[in-house]
């Protein structure tokens, strides 16, 4: 581990779904800390807990019980108006299902967060540019979704996620729905956010995406079962795309 | 997220599904034109039937010969048919110095042909009368003169024609002075009638006046005469002139309501009596048209309810994608309050000016006259649906935590 203070700091998360008999547990007790910069991937079969605890770090969900610290301040207590600006300005979320808005161009979805953001037109639009350009989707910005390739979608998601230059970036299985091919691009321009110093977290059931990743957490019925460090903070992914990588995550 | 910001989404929003804003436009505009429009045509008749009873005046009485309404002169069979209504009745009624009736005017009615060299016209009323007929009726002279009390005394050839009757025949030129054909004679026009408004089925000024004496001689025949209109001395007196005049008929008519079997040989009639009748029948037909309207309102708000409850269902998880990226409760409140309210209000004034312009025709015979109160009503009636119903639902959705409109449909 490094020096750093943790820009996320989770203290025995609870999350219960349900009330009575028919309560479930999703989360029974979770404790993570990720420190800037880092590249963390959360790996767990179906049912393990990990879109939930997802749900939570994008502050999309509530934990019923503990402490979520984002850049040290204790999420649990925004009132809705701050928990708005929170999503906006410090997460950038990409989900499985892209879940771009279907009637708008690449380039307003991409500035749709810059709009709540209360950023101005001009300014927006080249933001907006500059997101879809990073992602290589210059030549895309008049396309809707579904002129858009699954990968291409996604890529226009991650612009998204990026736009608003977050202090953490969210990725729910980004890759669960595309081809290989995408798979990779996708997992490229994640590699690429790493090494210029984004801190990613990214959950996925596939050891390939998890080998990208400097660490591995692994969760099951609730628990963290074991945290696991491929490489330092801040270093580039000896993997290349495709390969499988053994890291040794317990899975 | 700017005011301009919340617009632009909101015309996006209504732009994207262009028949569904389309039908909730148009539910809108029907509903707000129907409660317009129909209060209108209700007004509008109401308003005809006040202005009938000022023309009429309200000092008249209608004696008809025969009982009950629509018998012709002359021609109703009943036991008491040798007392019959005549000139001479008539005169010696205006002589007998009633004191509350200031004027009896004796009419006796036909239907014929009249022509010019222009034109023919058949089926049209020929009214026997003397020259008061023209002051105490609706019917006044437009243009040229009555004729007089001499021209009656001498069973003058001379008319008066309807306005309907003189551009008939005389489609070109002015019909005064000119010389008409009734019947097959001759006859000179020396006065045009005012124009009318018209409410049976028959046209007012489709008829030609004629001195009495000159009917009765060359159409008629000296028998009964079909109606007499009096005068009462004022309004207030039409009561005791009715009754005055009744006693005096009796009288002359050697007829006893008493011990006489059969129907009575006359009938006097208080047009403004019936007239307001018609009037209260009026006012509750404006009521039952505005309770129609009501009802096609309501049925177009929920309409516009529907439409505004499947937008917001189906739109919950892009409430929930917007949540995720940052928007605040009222950025999303914002954009739909707008979308619908600009849906309804836009609607809403379409039906206004819809009904604004179906209010310039005339609808069964009725011009309609729109109320004042109604256009503010049925648009902010309108507008209130569609604004409570588009938001209502989508300030649930906005109250959601983002995963939960995530994962709806």
């Amino acid at each position: 581990m490094t020096d750093a203070a943790p820009v996320l700091e989770l203290r025995d998360i609870h999350q219960t779904y349900g009330t009575g008999e028919a309560a479930v547990q999703a989360l029974r007790g979770i404790d993570l800390s990720v420190t800037r910069g880092d590249y963390v991937a959360i790996m767990g079969p179906s049912g393990s807990g990990k879109s939930t605890l997802m749900n939570l770090l994008g502050c999309l969900d509530i934990a019923t019980q503990g402490q979520y610290l984002l850049g040290g301040v204790d999420v649990s207590e925004l009132d809705d108006r701050q928990l708005a600006k929170v999503r906006n300005k410090q997460i950038g979320f990409v989900f499985q299902s892209f879940n771009l808005i279907a009637r708008m161009t690449a380039l307003a979805n991409v500035e749709l967060p810059l709009i709540y953001g209360g950023v101005k037109r001009a300014q927006r639009r080249d933001l907006a540019l500059e997101a879809l350009d990073m992602v290589g989707l210059a030549d895309r910005v008049d396309h809707r979704p579904q002129a858009l390739s699954g990968g291409q979608q996604q890529r226009v998601a991650i612009a998204r996620a990026l736009v608003t230059s977050p202090t953490i970036v969210l990725a729910d299985e980004p890759t669960g729905n595309l081809d290989s091919q995408s798979t990779d691009d996708v997992l490229g321009i994640l590699d690429s956010l790493s090494q210029a110093g984004r801190t990613i977290v990214v959950i996925t059931h596939e050891d390939a995406v998890g080998a990208h990743a400097a660490r591995v957490v692994s969760i099951r019925d609730g628990l963290l079962v074991s945290d696991h460090r491929n490489r330092a903070v801040g270093t580039t992914a000896l993997i290349s795309a495709g390969t499988t990588g053994g890291s040794g995550a317990g899975i | 997220m700017t005011l301009f910001e919340t617009l632009r989404s909101a015309f996006r929003g209504i732009t994207t599904n262009k028949l569904r804003s389309a039908l909730t436009l148009l539910g809108v505009m029907i509903g707000v034109a129907a409660v317009i429009l129909l209060l209108a045509v209700g007004n509008g008749s109401s308003q005809q039937i006040n202005n009938l009873i000022t023309q009429l005046g309200t000092n008249t009485l209608t004696v008809r010969a025969g009982s009950g309404f629509g018998f012709g002169g002359g021609t109703a069979a009943t036991d008491n048919s040798t007392k019959k209504l005549t000139l001479d009745v008539a005169n010696r009624l205006a002589h007998s110095g009633l004191g509350h009736v200031d004027a009896v005017v004796p009419q006796v009615t036909t239907s014929l042909t009249v022509s010019s060299t222009a034109a023919s016209e058949s089926s049209v009323s020929l009214i026997g009368t003397t020259p008061n007929y023209f002051t105490v009726t609706t019917s006044k002279v437009g243009s040229g003169s009555a004729f007089t009390q001499a021209d009656v005394t001498s069973a003058a050839k001379v008319v008066v024609i309807g306005s309907t009757i003189a551009t008939e025949l005389f489609p070109t030129g002015s019909a005064l002075g000119q010389t008409i054909s009734v019947d097959g004679s001759p006859f000179t026009v020396v006065g045009i009638l005012a124009t009318q408004s018209s409410t049976g089925i028959q046209d007012a000024n489709s008829v030609v006046v004629a001195p009495i004496s000159r009917v009765q001689r060359s159409y008629t025949g000296f028998g009964a005469i079909s109606t007499m209109t009096v005068e009462a001395t004022s309004s207030a007196d039409v009561a005791a002139a009715q009754g005055e005049v009744e006693v005096m008929l009796d009288q002359l008519l050697k007829y006893d309501p008493a011990t006489a079997t059969g129907s009575a040989p006359y009938t006097v009639t208080d047009q403004t009596q019936l007239l307001q009748t018609a009037a209260a029948s009026a006012q509750s037909f404006t009521v039952l048209l505005g309770a129609v309207a009501a009802i096609s309102l309501l049925v177009g708000g929920i309409g516009v309810t529907n439409v505004m409850l499947v937008t917001v269902t189906e739109r919950t998880r892009e409430i929930g994608i917007r949540k995720a990226l940052g928007a605040t409760r009222s950025a999303i409140l914002g954009q739909f309050l707008v979308e619908a309210a600009t849906l309804t209000l836009l609607g809403g004034l379409l039906g206004v000016v819809a009904a604004l312009i179906g209010a310039r025709f005339e609808i069964n015979g009725t011009q309609p006259i729109v109320l004042g109160y109604s256009v503010p009503l049925a648009l902010g009636v309108s507008v209130a649906i569609g604004v409570f119903f588009g938001v209502y639902p989508a300030a649930r959705a906005a109250a959601m935590r983002p995963i939960q409109a995530l994962r709806s449909i």
